[in-house]
């Protein structure tokens, strides 16, 4: 006999009124069952997968984070006490900074940062207002207040600023750094200029080397004393210099090791943006007079914008995880001048302090969080709408 | 036949003999093993990367396994990461390893947990271990956990000064005795080209990398300025209310002192770790150096050409001004609150390390257990050992007193006479030393040093902080690891690792 979906009178997946439903078998009415939670049926092993590979160690990292653990005793509750150590405790001079006298210009900065911040606020509240986009830029003004704060206390006041401080540094600084010459190079070999495939491949070929040989090769070349470039460090007056010794210096040479190996990723990523703009337009510029300056900013830019602002986030969640550079370059010397926080995570791990080490990752997890969520809310999706 | 056919026929005749031979071996090894007593017995050991320590485990396993039919299997692990992979294996019961060799102040976390076999019945029954050929520190100190033997030495750890004997004797200087002497002897000798090629070299090298060895290298300093009355002193805490014996005037000015070397140095000492600082040596360019026992070795190895005979080992300088554990204070030494000095300097050779050691898990079968020992007794015996020894690159320095008496094996490695008796004789004099001091040997002993020291240390060499603010930080540090594991537990546990029993 045929069935209400063979004779077209019921839809797949839909419910069959009861008084049909009396007079089918079981088995014909749960094989009916089966195809209406088919799609959940198939996706259902790879979320499970998900499930125990992701969110059974987030909630595990996250019952660490507020105990105390030994491995060869017993495990205990602490509630915030770690989270404590690290904002207001003994850790604090290693997560956040070192707090003395705040000088003028970081007073300048904080006080302009929190005007700044309300007004952006208020002119929120005046506009589209919805709750959850009013909580949502309340915790991302929280956020930028507060590091406004540690900088202002911190670097603009002669102090030394901890991991927090150190991997945003990598993660602003060198994205920056990484996107301008990514651009640049995928301008370049946008051009039809001899050789270009060429280049294409050389300049793509960093991002396939492990990080850990990045590091030892621009440690190795980095060194003034020894190794392949000593040489030309000491014709160049720089024999004498060490670069490990000096906070900044140190944090330069890993920003450009991370760039030599990550600008590759940008650049591939806007060298394809940059292809796809119809040739009409650039060429309908170039018929009306403009400039190259002018086809750049007012036909080029706009075409790649989302796809710039999407890698652009994209390499700021992965720039947040540095870890490999600063521990073989200079093991997050000197001092703590170059530790990243996951690198504060390892080495508290390493130690067997797995309490402070999951609670350093939730703070990073919070920071990589609330940063790049504002920025995908705030820049990529606006890009992507008006584009 | 055609030759195709013939060749493949022969083919076929060539593997199928040797397939009959392979069938044979594989029927008759375990036949042939079956004499040997651990037939069939994997001792699986984790330990650090070679070739130091591990690659010569790696080749007496070999012997080892012809010897008794077991099969050794060496791993290895990144060396900040070893203390942390075996104790969760042994604690979590994953027990995949058999034997850890680590640094011996490791043993006792282990040991209190349950984790390592207890030694002494198995030594009772070994007659050809020679217990007491084992120098007295190494033996009672590193071996033993609350009186019974828990691990075997097969590496003795301490540092020594060493010094280019050519270019003191040049400047009519004499190896140091004390730290000021240490300091003024660099100062000297810095700047001078000491192998010949035309370009300055440094009149100290010491390591100073953070996550690396300067940790040592400060506490071989700081010792001699705290330790005055025996090893069952100590260097760290209060013997009766476990508060951290380092926020003083003592560890201030060994901070100092480390800090100092480094003005003659390399440029980049800073980021140098143990590894960088050897090369360094080996090429000729340092005047003094503070090291473990490898540089000798190191110095009739093809690669330390330019040192070759040049070198010269002293006990660790020591210090005329100790600490008074009342007041913080340096005091000047004098007989009664330095009874070991020697012409009125205190000195505390440091045994940096402890040295690397083998311990059995005791969740092992017992067939297991009793191979994982027997081979480490075979690496520990003087007939293996004495010989290991004088080999630079395995990494293993002198603890038995026989490797010490007997030159011959050290001028048979290449030695001359003359360095030899010279480094073998600084040798004994730290190993005999009555004050020598002991690294820490309790629970948390890691972050203790090699996490909370070694972190402050290293914002003090890169001027972030004072010495004062330095060791105050780590009273702090300490303080808080302390009542993480339980005063009163690691009070018990440090005294007992002192040899303090009552």
């Amino acid at each position: 006999m045929a069935s209400a979906m063979d004779q077209g009178t019921v839809r797949p997946g839909s419910r069959i009124p009861a008084e049909t439903a009396i007079h089918r078998p079981l088995r014909v009415r749960l094989a009916e069952w089966l195809d209406g939670q088919s799609r959940q049926l198939f996706i259902m092993p790879a979320v499970v997968l998900i499930l125990i590979f992701s969110i059974f160690p987030l909630v595990a990292s996250l019952v660490l984070a507020f105990s105390r653990l030994r491995l060869t005793g017993n495990m205990r509750f602490v509630g915030f006490d770690n989270f404590e150590k690290q904002i207001f405790g003994s850790e604090q001079f290693h997560f956040l900074g070192t707090f003395g006298e705040i000088s003028v210009a970081g007073w300048v900065l904080i006080v302009a940062a929190g005007a700044a911040i309300l007004w952006w606020l208020l002119a929120y509240a005046r506009s589209g207002f919805t709750w959850v986009g009013f909580i949502g830029r309340l915790i991302t003004a929280a956020l930028g207040f507060g590091l406004a704060m540690l900088l202002g206390a911190t670097l603009l006041s002669g102090q030394p600023f901890g991991t927090l401080g150190v991997t945003l540094f990598y993660v602003f600084v060198g994205c920056a750094f990484q996107f301008a010459i990514g651009l640049g190079l995928a301008f370049l070999c946008a051009q039809p200029i001899r050789g270009r495939t060429f280049f294409r491949v050389v300049f793509f070929l960093p991002l396939m080397i492990t990080p850990i040989g990045v590091g030892y090769a621009f440690r190795m070349m980095a060194d003034t004393t020894k190794g392949p470039l000593a040489p030309a460090w000491q014709w160049l007056g720089l024999g004498d210099f060490a670069w490990a010794a000096d906070p900044w210096a140190a944090r330069v040479f890993i920003v450009v090791g991370d760039s030599w190996q990550w600008i590759p990723f940008i650049f591939v990523v806007l060298l394809a943006a940059l292809e796809n703009i119809p040739r009409d337009f650039v060429e309908a510029g170039e018929g009306d007079g403009a400039s190259r300056w002018q086809i750049f900013r007012e036909i080029t830019w706009p075409q790649i914008m989302p796809v710039a602002a999407t890698v652009l986030l994209i390499r700021m969640i992965e720039a947040f995880k540095i870890v490999d550079l600063p521990n073989i370059m200079t093991s997050g010397g000197p001092g703590i001048a170059t530790e990243s926080m996951t690198l504060h995570a390892f080495f508290s791990w390493r130690a067997l302090d797995l309490g402070e080490a999951s609670a350093v990752a939730y703070l990073l997890l919070f920071v990589t969080v609330v940063v790049c969520v504002s920025f995908f809310n705030l820049v990529v999706l606006k890009r992507v709408r008006t584009a | 036949m055609t030759r195709g056919i013939e060749t493949a026929l022969s083919r076929r005749a060539g593997t199928g003999g040797l397939t009959a031979v392979g069938l044979v071996l594989a029927l008759a090894g375990p036949a042939l093993a079956q004499g040997k007593p651990y037939a069939g017995v994997t001792i699986d050991i984790l330990t650090r990367p070679g070739p130091v320590i591990a690659q010569r485990m790696v080749e007496r396993g070999v012997e080892f396994t012809e010897l008794t039919g077991a099969e050794v299997r060496v791993h290895e692990v990144p060396f900040a990461e070893l203390f942390q992979k075996l104790l969760t294996d042994w604690a979590t019961g994953t027990n995949s390893i058999d034997v850890g060799v680590f640094q011996s102040g490791w043993g006792v976390e282990l040991q209190a947990a349950g984790l390592l076999e207890n030694l002494d019945p198995y030594i009772e029954r070994d007659d050809k271990l020679d217990l007491q050929d084992i120098a007295p520190y190494f033996r009672e100190y590193n071996q033993k956990i609350a009186g019974s033997t828990y691990q075997l030495t097969i590496d003795g750890d301490f540092h020594m000064v060493y010094y280019r004997r050519d270019v003191l004797e040049a400047l009519g200087l004499q190896p140091p005795t004390t730290w000021e002497e240490y300091l003024a002897v660099a100062e000297a000798t810095n700047g001078l080209d000491h192998n010949g090629d035309g370009t300055p070299d440094y009149g100290s090298c010491i390591f100073k990398k953070r996550n690396a060895q300067s940790y040592f290298a400060v506490q071989s300093i700081a010792a001699s300025f705290v330790q005055t009355q025996g090893t069952g002193q100590g260097i760290y805490f209060d013997l009766e209310t476990m508060e951290p014996m380092i926020n003083n005037e003592a560890w201030i000015t060994a901070f100092e002192i480390y800090k100092k070397t480094g003005d003659y140095g390399p440029p980049d000492e800073v980021n140098q770790d143990i590894g960088d600082t050897r090369a360094v040596v080996q090429a000729g360019r340092c005047a003094l150096a503070i090291d473990w026992g490898d540089i000798g070795p190191l110095s009739i190895d093809p690669s330390g050409e330019a040192i070759r005979d040049k070198m010269g080992a002293v006990m660790l300088p020591g210090s005329t001004r100790v600490l008074d554990w009342e007041t913080g204070q340096l005091v000047d030494c004098t007989p009664e609150i330095c009874p070991h000095a020697i012409n009125g300097v205190n000195h505390a050779p440091f045994a940096a390390f402890g040295g690397w050691s083998g311990g059995v898990n005791a969740a092992a079968d017992e067939l297991t257990r009793q191979a994982s020992y027997d081979f480490l007794s075979y690496m520990n015996q003087a007939a293996q050992s004495n010989v290991d020894v004088t080999i630079g690159w395995t990494g293993y320095n002198p603890y038995r007193n026989s490797q010490l008496e007997n030159l011959d094996p050290w001028v048979a490695a290449g030695f001359s006479p003359e360095f030899a008796e010279n480094y073998l004789g600084a040798i004994k004099a730290s190993l005999n030393h009555p004050n020598m001091a002991s690294d820490l040997r309790i629970p948390g002993a890691q972050q203790y040093t090699g996490v909370v020291l070694d972190r402050e240390l290293s914002r003090f060499l890169a001027g972030e902080i004072t010495a004062e603010q330095a060791v105050a930080n780590i009273e702090e540090g300490w303080e808080e690891i302390t009542e993480d594991f339980g005063r009163d537990e690691q009070l018990e546990i440090y005294r007992a690792s002192l040899g303090i029993t009552n």
